[in-house]
């Protein structure tokens, strides 16, 4: 399929005024009309800042000095200014809020067009037959606080195709969806191209849940450089992804561990075409027969104790109804569930960050109602989604150690304990640094450390993974299961289904404010309704086993973690 | 009119967006009625020193418009051209004074809060009154008295609020360069 | 948010205005009120004022709260006015009237508490107007009105940024202020003044560090979309003037003139019953 290329890197390098060496090194990248690309690469590699080539960020908004050429549309982009390259290309950033800048959907999809001088009229009318498209039409008068994750990100695309471009740009369009909704992004974006027959370019390090639709082509980056750039099935019959830190689709992993050899024919980059042959699903079989059985790890006695929780927001909205749940000592636990489903408000519970209106709340048998807020952080430690939201000094020491300053510890026994808790997070070497010099995922870790150092017997994570590669995501988890190793008890609040698998023997999936299952994470991930209702994602290993014909895909998933695992350390 | 560039529309859209909540939900009581202890002010002279005056007096203009709309007592203009006028005042005087926000060190923050106190003083014991008299002609003394306790107050938390702000900005900033290389 | 500046959806003539001819009423209406001492004529707009409410179908109740504060604002204002200046009114009426004695300065005389009188329905005919229109304007005209009215379409629209944000900086300063408490921060009223202002700038910080990223990442979505291009921008919200528009504003700016025509006639800004 030689088709006309609009986008085209040669030898193109770039360098942002405030770093010492190049981000982007010789990149040599055509994308031809109507091409389905993905662009996957670790946290930092430079694939964000591919992005603001295409779509005149750099060097409009970001300066720095480029080479080599960088063409768009037969023009030069580097003349080009972002008016002339917004009509050729849209884009939805990876922050769907910031995205959002209209007080309400219709005004937020109109915005383009009012830019463009649009009469009000046709505008109208415009808007109506994009929220068509995008399924958005029933929530037109909403404001952005009154529609879901998913419906937000429907509302970025939409804004952008209004400009009826040739080019779809997408940064991380998955992170902070919960599985289902990103499933439904992917086929959304997957029609619109069919229908509008623009080139779509995805930036992403799911990289699993981007080929639930087949995509073209696959660019993979690493230091600022192209690594590859060919068919997805071809890449991952190589080891490519794993050792660039980006994980590679678990049926894929699984297939390697048991020895079968992929080849391109086999289409391994799209599940529902996988070929295999009965040689190969034997293979698979012996392999699960050969793994140990992986052990089931006992329950602890009841720490946290939740009785038909009730609230429901000063603005009428009725976030949790009726939630009952338990948390044993030393477990590490996950609490799954829909956007907007109360997770984090849950949470935010919890903590005494919001009063329920009605419902128990016991840690250890005490009732926590009759603990301040600050009382109840001494044995709970919540770590919220977005660490820029908890961090309020400027060297990572003093954050670390304000919890402890606050309750009145001598200094001299502050340092060891700080230290200590940054030894833990892997930050010590950092300890005499602002915080602002680090990236997100170090601050993430300098939350918890902030957080552990004031010993509480119980931490909560909301999300603790989102937006962070495989690299970080391992360093992330291990070290709290670490952590669980020394006895702290972890909640997790994830999107993540693998997460869940692989870290947390037990989950409780929330529902539109309601407790709706409370079992093993994979048997919540085995029965069909509560993965519909939780908009939840089965991983491909159970199709894997299903094509073998192994009936007990629970056991199979345990088994691959549990090699997975060794692999990995 | 000078053509703003979009960063700084969106930064005196978001900037008023802080000055309105703070302003409606964070303002603490202060001993004298109709007067309240406003941490916003802070902010309007820290945001007005990043964004140059122009933002700053429409931060103010805004920010306190939007806080008058949703409080029952009216618009009260003069209020609301003083806080306009406390953040061009700011900005003048951040570019006369040459504060360079990336710097603010120990001389940038005397600076500041000299500049600060003056603009406070201005704004509310000569520009706020003098409209209050000719716009609804009530008298001298009640106005100064109130144009006096807030002054004061605005000063202090200006003070407190302002050159933290400053302090912790500045941290960002100027490591940020020299650091992203390792 | 809405629901913070009280827009009340519910068909009425007011409604059915559009927001910038609303928008020109509410300023003429001000600027009548705010230069004229003529008290015949504040009497006249404070019933008017009370009239329009009614034709926006608005009950005391959907603006109870506004309402009380509104009371309570006026009566505060009123006491200080008397204790720092009680007499205000004999100044500026050039006679003295005493009704009560009282000791020291404090005596009440007719002509104070006409003064009072007339800052009373300076307060009373313009309060209920700006209510009005906060109820019966949805935000999504603010920014379209201003751009009508002559202000530039950029200015008017960091207003409908401003409108946009305003429920997420409360939303994050909530979970700021929160976490904070939960590593220590004393916020209560129980704390010392200094120590409470501290608190404050510890949500601050972090409320408006992050609020700096946020201005990166709107400014730039705003571009991609074509934001500040062209001259002018059209509003997707906007509305054609009618009639009543029309016929309102005229009518407003009318009333600025008869103010103004009024205290030229009247040789002098107050209205003066003490004359003889
Ligand atoms: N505005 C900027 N100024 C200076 N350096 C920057 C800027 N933006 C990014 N960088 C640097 O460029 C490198 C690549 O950043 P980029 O955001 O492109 O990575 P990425 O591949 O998008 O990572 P992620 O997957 O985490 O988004 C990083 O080392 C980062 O520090
Ligand atoms: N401060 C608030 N005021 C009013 N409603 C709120 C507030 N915070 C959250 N909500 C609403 O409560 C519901 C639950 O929100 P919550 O953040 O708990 O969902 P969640 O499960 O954490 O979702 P996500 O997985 O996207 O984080 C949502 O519909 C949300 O719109
Ligand atoms: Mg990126
Ligand atoms: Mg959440």
């Amino acid at each position: 399929m030689k088709k006309e290329p609009i986008i085209s890197f040669e030898n193109f390098g770039f360098q942002y005024t405030a770093q010492a060496e190049p981000t982007l090194y010789d990149i040599n990248l055509t994308i031809h009309k109507g091409e389905k690309v993905l662009i996957a690469g670790p946290s930092g590699c430079g694939k964000s800042t591919l992005a603001h080539c295409i779509n005149g960020l750099i060097p409009n908004s970001y300066p720095g000095k480029t080479t080599g050429r960088l063409t768009i549309g037969g023009k030069d982009a580097l003349k080009l200014d972002l008016f002339g390259l917004s009509k050729i290309v849209g884009t939805v950033l990876q922050d769907s809020d910031g995205q959002f800048i209209g007080l309400t959907v219709a005004e937020d999809i109109a915005f383009a067009l009012e830019n463009d001088c649009i009469p009000t009229k046709e505008m109208h009318e415009q808007v109506e037959k994009i929220a068509e498209l995008v399924d958005v039409k029933g929530v037109l008068g909403h404001a952005p606080h009154e529609i879901s994750g998913g419906q937000k990100q429907r509302v970025g695309l939409g804004g952008v195709m209004v400009g009826k471009v040739d080019v779809l740009l997408f940064d991380e369009p998955l992170a902070n969806l919960d599985p289902a909704t990103g499933k439904q992004a992917i086929v959304l974006i997957d029609e619109i191209q069919k229908r509008t027959g623009c080139a779509v370019i995805i930036i992403e390090h799911r990289v699993e849940d981007v080929l639930y639709r087949p995509v073209d082509r696959v660019v993979l980056m690493g230091d600022g450089r192209v690594l590859y750039d060919g068919g997805p099935d071809e890449l991952l019959c190589q080891d490519l992804l794993p050792r660039n830190g980006i994980r590679e689709p678990l049926y894929v992993t699984a297939l390697k561990y048991a020895g079968v050899t992929l080849t391109p024919d086999m289409r391994p980059s799209y599940l529902p075409e996988l070929k295999l042959s009965e040689e190969q699903k034997r293979q698979v079989h012996t392999w699960f027969s050969q793994q140990p059985q992986a052990p089931r790890p006992p329950l602890g006695d009841v720490l946290l104790n939740a009785e038909n929780i009730d609230f429901t927001y000063a603005g009428g909205h009725h976030a949790l109804k009726g939630i009952s749940a338990i948390v044993h000592k030393g477990e590490m636990l996950s609490i799954v569930g829909t956007n907007g489903a109360g997770k984090s408000t849950f949470s935010k519970v919890i903590c005494g960050f919001e009063k329920p209106q009605s419902g128990v709340l016991e840690l250890n048998g005490i009732d926590l109602s009759t603990l301040s807020i600050k009382e109840r952080a001494d044995h709970i430690g919540y770590v919220m989604q977005n660490p820029n939201q908890m961090i309020s000094k400027t060297q990572i020491f003093d954050e670390v150690a304000l919890g402890l300053r606050n309750r009145g510890v001598s200094e001299e026994e502050i340092r060891p304990r700080v230290e200590e808790a940054l030894k833990i997070c892997g930050l010590y070497p950092f300890r005499n640094w602002p915080v602002s010099a680090l990236s997100y995922g170090q601050k993430k870790r300098v939350t918890i450390a902030s957080i552990l150092v004031l010993k509480p017997e119980m931490i909560l994570l909301d999300e603790p993974t989102a937006g962070q590669d495989l690299k970080h995501y391992t360093e992330i988890m291990d070290f709290l299961s670490e952590l669980n190793r020394q006895g702290v008890t972890v909640v997790l609040i994830t999107h993540d289904m693998h997460l869940m698998l692989e870290y947390t023997p037990r989950a409780v999936v929330f529902n539109a404010g309601q407790v709706i299952a409370d079992k093993s994470a994979a048997e919540v991930l085995n029965s069909p309704e509560i993965v519909e209702a939780a908009h939840l994602k089965e991983t491909s290993l159970y199709h894997l086993s299903a094509l073998c014909g192994i009936d007990d895909p629970e056991e199979f998933t345990r088994r691959f973690i549990a090699r997975d695992r060794e692999v990995r350390v | 009119m000078k053509k703003f560039s979009v960063k700084t529309i969106v930064a005196i859209g978001i900037g008023a967006a802080l000055f309105f909540v703070l302003g409606r939900f964070v303002a603490i009581p202060s001993p004298v009625p109709n007067t309240s202890i406003s941490v916003q002010y802070g902010l309007l002279a820290f945001l007005s020193v990043v964004y140059g005056p122009l933002a700053g007096a429409l931060v103010g203009l805004i920010g306190h418009t939007l806080i008058d709309f949703s409080n029952g007592w009216g618009i009260w203009w003069s209020w609301i051209i003083a806080s306009g006028v406390f953040g061009l005042l700011m900005g003048l005087a951040a570019k006369v004074l040459k504060m360079n926000e990336a710097e603010i060190g120990k001389k940038g923050l005397i600076k500041f809060n000299i500049a600060q106190v003056v603009c406070h003083l201005v704004c509310w014991m000569v520009i706020a009154p003098v409209l209050d008299v000719y716009m609804m002609g009530e008298p001298w003394d009640k106005l100064i008295a109130q144009g006096l306790m807030s002054g004061i107050a605005n000063a202090v938390t200006t003070a407190i609020v302002g050159s933290l702000l400053c302090v912790a900005y500045a941290a960002t900033k100027t490591k940020a360069g020299s650091l992203t290389k390792e | 948010m809405t629901n913070l500046f009280n827009y009340i959806d519910r068909p009425s003539p007011i409604h059915r205005l559009t927001g910038a001819s609303k928008l020109v009423c509410l300023i003429a209406w001000s600027v009548a009120a705010m230069t004229s001492f003529y008290t015949p004529l504040l009497v006249a707009l404070t019933v008017a004022a009370l009239v329009l409410f009614r034709v926006a179908k608005l009950r005391a109740k959907d603006i109870s709260f506004m309402l009380g504060i509104m009371i309570v604002y006026i009566a505060l204002n009123n006491v200080l006015i008397f204790l720092f200046s009680p007499n205000h009114g004999t100044e500026l009426y050039g006679s003295r009237t005493v009704l009560i004695p009282l000791p020291g300065r404090y005596d009440i005389t007719a002509e104070q508490l006409f003064y009072h009188l007339n800052v009373i329905l300076k307060n009373a005919c313009t309060i209920p107007i700006v209510l009005l229109f906060i109820c019966t304007t949805n935000p999504s005209e603010f920014a379209a009105s201003l751009n009508r009215i002559g202000v530039s379409y950029r200015v008017s629209y960091a207003v409908a940024l401003a409108l946009r944000y305003i429920p997420d900086v409360q939303r994050e300063y909530h979970d700021i202020s929160l976490a904070q408490q939960a590593r220590g921060t004393e916020m209560s009223k129980k704390a010392s003044l200094i120590n409470r202002l501290k608190a404050a700038s510890s949500i601050l910080i972090p409320l408006i560090l992050s609020s700096m990223d946020r201005i990166e990442t709107i400014s730039n979505a705003m571009e991609l979309r074509g934001f500040g291009k062209e001259k002018k921008r059209t509003w997707y919200s906007a509305r054609p003037f009618s009639k009543a528009d029309i016929a309102g504003m005229v009518v407003c700016l009318l009333l600025v003139v008869l103010s103004l025509l009024l205290t030229y006639l009247n040789g002098g800004r107050y209205y003066n019953p003490f004359m003889k």
